[in-house]
């Protein structure tokens, strides 16, 4: 099973979690930048942990025959701090890069008009940079805040299939199937969905336009729930076929859209099981080989 | 314009196909005309115009450049030609690219600072900084011929010293022959004595230091762990010492 996390945040986990994830079958991942558990009270603090998510980590990531991307945005929690906010200005440095799939997590947190400010002018660089969008949907009031969510992308007229809304439910996926968005789901041991709601959710919606993820953090979390998922896809009668849809093509379709995906995996560490090895997604530039 | 922009090094062209060569020339156009264009230009190169690598055997680019470096390094050629007669400003934009780069772009960077005419000695604070990685292609691209005319003895000795540890191969190190001193070979000795008392493997590469001093390793205790009451010490010293004779007594014995 080859299997593309599409939202973790390997930043707060241990290389014991690269050797399981790896074990497991995962090969690429996806991630966002976000809030860190710890407030930030500056815009430095967040510029390092950008470089950190294209420098550092891709190249922890590698040691372990791991493909690491990420998503850059200034995350909704802190777009409540002035402090923050300026790091607005200096989003552009990293939207140019390679490796970097998207502008997120942008959305809501507690709906203020200062997460919806960050939001619209993050939707504009995306449109600016066209790059696709991850959007966090909050944990509280988490149907009022997806509504909300879908009127503020269709006013950025960025097309739906460029927008990715994550952490779903049982309540709210209908809400985004309708305007053709990607539907997100964070399987985790104790909130949000786990792997079973995930089967039924794809037995009555069927799997396109979705994505699952670990979204494992530095919170109770288990970076291998994708592989469980697909285990668990299985154990219900779904495809081989079906599970590398959801587990790795479309998410390599999704971030596919920014033409900065990064499949080109150190050899050494994983060219004996990687599948998808020496494959760049999107516009790709060769040098002569012969 | 009544000067024509630097034209890319033929060996980098040489590199590219049509339609790379065709992007560089307008990025480089681009950068000519507007010297900031380089902000988006600079990281976009790779996927634009060329990435991989120049030496298949090189594929991490840590002896030599990649494509994407030899592009970039393009770039910056042109962005110091544009801004000549503004050196500060020039360091200022060298700098942030580095700054804001990732693992690639600051290896470029780190790379192509000989070749900027105007930068003077503005770009040692990026050689230190990538000194102070753990990412074997930053410290191997601050190793080259920037950093080994510019670097301080003690900094320049750590940084090959680093090299050993993290598994830099020391061709990668500009003016080895030229810089490496006594003082040097002491260090990477104690690094050799230290490897064989933990039981482990040698990097070969220490021999290209320690073969030029051939007082460093006898200095250490390293000929006593021949005669160590434990197996793996002693194994460990006839691997490293093996096909080397004198001036280490005992280290052919079986």
């Amino acid at each position: 099973m080859r299997i593309f996390d599409p939202h973790i945040h390997m930043t707060s986990r241990t290389t014991d979690d690269y050797e399981a994830m790896h074990a497991a079958g995962i090969r690429a991942l996806v991630e966002p930048a976000f809030w860190l558990g710890q407030p930030r009270t500056g815009v430095s603090s967040f510029t390092d942990y950008f470089d950190s998510l294209v420098g550092w980590e891709r190249f922890r990531a590698a040691q372990f025959g791991i493909a690491h991307h990420a998503t850059i945005a200034l995350n909704p929690k802190e777009a409540n701090d002035p402090r923050c906010v300026p790091v607005l200005d200096v989003l552009e440095r990293y939207l140019v890069k390679d490796g970097v799939v998207a502008v997120g997590e942008v959305g809501f947190d507690s709906m203020t008009a200062e997460e919806e400010s960050a939001f619209r002018r993050q939707l504009e660089l995306a449109g600016e940079h066209d790059l696709p969008v991850l959007v966090h949907t909050p944990h509280r009031d988490k149907l009022a805040g997806t509504r909300r969510t879908l009127e503020l992308v269709a006013e950025s007229g960025l097309p739906p299939e460029r927008v990715l809304v994550d952490h779903l439910n049982e309540t709210t996926v209908t809400l985004v199937d309708e305007v053709g968005c990607w539907a997100g789901f964070s399987i985790y041991p104790d909130t949000k969905m786990d792997e079973y709601r995930m089967v039924r959710i794809l037995q009555e919606r069927g799997p396109d336009r979705v994505l699952v993820n670990s979204a494992a953090d530095w919170g109770r979390s288990d970076p291998l729930k994708t592989r469980k998922t697909g285990d668990a896809m299985l154990a219900a009668g779904f495809t081989d076929d079906d599970v590398d849809r959801v587990l790795w093509r479309n998410p390599v379709d999704f971030f596919g859209q920014s033409g900065r995906l990064l499949l080109d995996l150190p050899e050494r560490a994983a060219a004996d099981t990687f599948e998808g090895n020496s494959l760049l997604r999107g516009e790709r530039a060769t040098a002569r080989t012969a | 314009m009544t000067r024509p922009r630097p034209a890319p090094d033929p060996a980098t062209l040489a590199a590219l196909d049509d339609r790379a060569r065709e992007r560089l020339t307008t990025l480089l156009d681009d950068v000519a005309r507007d010297p900031l264009r380089v902000r988006r230009h600079f990281p976009a190169a790779a996927r634009e115009v060329a990435r991989g690598p120049l030496d298949p055997t090189d594929p991490d680019g840590l002896r030599g450049p990649t494509v994407d470096d030899a592009v970039r390094e393009a770039l910056l050629v042109a962005l110091a030609d544009a801004l000549r007669g503004d050196p500060d400003r020039l360091a200022v934009e060298v700098g942030d690219l580095y700054r804001y780069g990732d693992a690639a772009e600051k290896r470029a960077v780190l790379r192509a600072l000989p070749r900027l005419d105007g930068l003077g000695g503005a770009g040692l604070p990026l050689v230190t900084d990538a000194l102070r990685t753990n990412d074997v292609r930053l410290v191997a691209a601050a190793l080259g011929p920037y950093g080994a005319d510019r670097l301080d003895p003690a900094a320049w000795r750590q940084g090959v010293l680093k090299c050993l540890f993290v598994g830099v191969p020391l061709a990668a190190v500009a003016g080895l022959d030229r810089r490496a001193d006594e003082e040097l070979a002491g260090m990477v000795a104690r690094y050799v004595h230290e490897r064989v008392a933990a039981g482990r493997d040698v990097p070969e590469d220490a021999w290209l230091v320690l073969d030029r001093f051939p007082e460093a390793l006898p200095a250490t205790g390293l000929a006593g762990e021949l005669h160590s009451p434990h197996a793996d010490r002693r194994d460990a010293a006839r691997r490293a010492l093996s096909g080397r004779t004198l001036p280490y007594p005992g280290s052919q014995e079986d």
